[in-house]
């Protein structure tokens, strides 16, 4: 039960390998923080320094008030689940879980009521005997969870640890998780390159790119109010829509359409960003609207995309599902200008 | 019910389908080859094995294969005479070889593994440097080393077979030759288990690092109980080294009955004009069956898949 503080923390490898650059998050106690990102993007190394797996090459990660920098990974009172398990393959369920109590050369009777609880918070009591070979994915995972519960860490740290299940396993582990947070109310942080865990899960969500951290906020504030370019197509699927536009004052002119801009803004050239959903079959408040030239269409039951060219741009659209539209077609759809984001050029950071 | 009908036809006609009898041609060379080179290494055995059952005149006169013509000449009489005759000593041989080669397996096989795991998981300067110069001493001919090592044991240490008997000290007078075994085994141990222990999987020492463990007891909890087949066919390897080995033996302990092995007991059973030399099949046989008893009890460790589990789903 502590916060954790990357205060400028940086990780190099050699001089011009840096794979972390200055990073600075605040982690609440008990909050459920996930760093999500591409493959590559620091997000692994970052918790690995915290798990005192790497060093730290400068500034300082705090748990709680203490600087951990030089702390042991044994000492730092954190646990941590990673992507493969990493299992003990020849000690039994009950023994995997026993060793870090073992390791603290904690009481028998103590290791045995620890590893009891957790069993039954995971649902694993049948399979305390097994080796982790007779076991399936999920229970694997429940027991690499397990082994993380019994030492009542300060932190949880997790490493894409839903990353080898299948997707309805997935899903289920998913929640799971949500309500194991809650239980056992610790801070978690979690890593993952898939952005539904991140918006699903997190408290808080960490988005970093080239081990730059690009933006910190909730599931909302990050799909609502995307600091940047890269967040607000990293988060979302389908991805929002990008369209190269020239501003003046409050209007933005793209090659297929012009949109009324919520404020003024510079005149000059920029990126605007839509999601599907603000692409619609419904008239827009402002009356904007757009002709798209429908290229494929994806019925998924309770939602209808449409893929096709505005213009000389791609546009996806999130239409009623009863419309009936076939690839080919041209369609009117409405633009919401009220929940449009705008890009600088250069930098790519959002005006709104 | 139809589906579990519809199995066995469907192997049935791919039983003689054009692939399957192009799989089963494309294997042929690779069973011949197979079958070829074991005759090969089993015909001396089963030579020798006939000529232990053969009398003296006939091993003298004869091929051993010449034998099956006339069955009336087989004998027992080589193992009786090994076992019986008090001057080939062959109790006391046996014991020796144990006594030599017990110690002169665990030696090298606990300390290479220590070595590995540094080799392997720990970082220190000249790491690689240090390795690749004992990969290179596995180029090393042992004879090479001979006359500088029994010169430093007899000349700086005075450690003669007679010498180290006077101090009455059990297995004393064998040190001199377990030093030198676990010196020429630990190379390749090292070489070995530190291949082995570099493809465990580096997320086990992580976690373990993070519940708590330290470099010993990752050591003993984990790396070994998973090296056990790399720590089985080790112990194979070096012990069968060590019991079959005569030159070494003779070199470092001579052939003072008390404490020579059997290998050399073996050896001095013929003399220079071949007289015994019917003993010497018998007795071969004889100390084959440790090896083989070493062998059979550990190859079931041999099977590898004892990582399953461990990681990935």
């Amino acid at each position: 039960m502590a916060s954790v503080t990357y205060d400028h923390v940086v990780k190099r490898y050699t001089a011009d390998v840096t794979v972390v650059k200055d990073l600075n998050v605040d982690i609440k106690d008990k909050e459920f923080m996930v760093l999500v990102g591409p493959s590559g993007c620091g997000k692994s190394t970052a918790l690995r320094m915290l798990a005192g797996l790497e060093t730290i090459t400068e500034g300082q990660i705090r748990i709680g008030d203490r600087v951990v920098n030089n702390v042991a990974a044994k000492d730092r009172d954190i646990a941590m689940v990673f992507q493969s398990y990493a299992l003990y393959p020849h000690m039994s369920v009950f023994d995997n879980m026993a060793f870090p109590l073992q390791m603290q050369h904690m009481k028998k009777d103590e290791i045995q009521k620890r590893v009891k609880n957790a069993s039954k918070i995971l649902g694993l009591d049948p399979f305390l005997n097994r080796k982790p070979r007779a076991l399936s994915g999920g229970q694997r995972q429940r027991v690499a969870l397990g082994r993380a519960i019994v030492r009542s860490p300060k932190v949880f740290l997790l490493d894409e640890p839903l990353s080898n299940l299948d997707a309805k396993l997935r899903g289920q582990t998913r929640i799971e998780l949500q309500k194991l947070h809650r239980e056992l109310e610790t801070t978690f942080i979690y890593v993952t390159h898939d952005q539904v865990e991140a918006m699903t899960m997190g408290d808080r969500i960490a988005i970093m790119n080239g081990g730059i951290l690009q933006q910190v906020g909730t599931p909302g504030e990050v799909y609502d109010h995307p600091a940047n370019l890269f967040v607000a197509g990293f988060i979302g699927t389908p991805t929002m829509n990008f369209v190269p536009v020239t501003t003046s004052d409050s209007t933005a002119k793209a090659s297929g359409f012009e949109a009324k801009l919520p404020k003024s803004v510079p005149a000059g050239k920029g990126t605007l960003g839509f999601r599907p959903e603000a692409l619609t079959d419904r008239t827009s408040p402002d009356g904007s609207t757009m002709t798209v030239k429908v290229d494929v269409v994806e019925r998924l039951g309770s939602d209808q995309f449409l893929y096709g060219t505005t213009g000389g741009d791609t546009v996806t659209a999130r239409v009623d599902p009863r419309m009936k539209v076939d690839p080919g077609d041209t369609v009117q759809l409405g633009l919401d200008t009220r929940s449009i984001h705008l890009f600088d050029a250069q930098t790519e950071a959002a005006f709104f | 019910m139809t589906v579990a009908a519809a199995t066995p036809t469907t192997s049935a006609a791919a039983r003689f389908s054009p692939a399957w009898i192009l799989e089963r041609i494309s294997r042929w060379p690779l069973h011949i080859a197979v079958i070829g080179l074991t005759a090969a290494w089993m015909v001396p055995t089963i030579g020798l094995l006939v000529s232990s059952f053969r009398p003296f005149s006939g091993q003298a006169t004869s091929g051993w294969w010449t034998a099956f013509q006339n069955p009336t000449t087989f004998t027992l009489s080589n193992y009786t005479d090994v076992l019986s005759q008090s001057t080939t000593n062959l109790g006391q041989a046996f014991f020796n070889s144990f006594m030599i080669s017990i110690p002169a397996t665990v030696l090298p096989v606990s300390i290479g593994a220590f070595a590995a795991y540094a080799f392997a998981w720990m970082k220190f300067p000249g790491r690689n440097g240090l390795f690749l110069a004992l990969v290179g001493l596995l180029a090393v001919p042992l004879q090479l080393t001979f006359i500088p090592v029994l010169s430093f044991y007899v000349q700086h240490l005075h450690w003669t077979t007679d010498n180290l008997e006077s101090y009455g000290i059990p297995g004393l007078p064998w040190v001199p030759l377990w030093l030198a075994h676990a010196g020429y085994g630990l190379p390749f141990a090292i070489y070995l288990l530190a291949n082995f222990f570099r493809a465990l999987p580096s997320d086990l020492f992580e976690s373990a690092e993070i519940d708590g463990a330290g470099t010993l007891t990752v050591f003993f909890r984990i790396i070994l109980p998973l090296s056990v087949p790399a720590l089985a066919s080790l112990v194979i390897f070096q012990f069968l080294w060590v019991w079959n080995d005569l030159l070494v033996a003779l070199i470092y302990v001579g052939s003072t009955a008390s404490v020579a092995p059997l290998t050399v007991n073996l050896a001095g059973l013929t003399t220079s004009l071949g007289q015994g030399s019917n003993l010497l099949t018998s007795a071969a046989f004889f100390s084959m069956i440790v090896p083989l008893i070493v062998f059979l009890s550990l190859q079931r460790y041999f099977v590898r898949g004892i990582l399953a589990g461990s990681v990935k789903g």
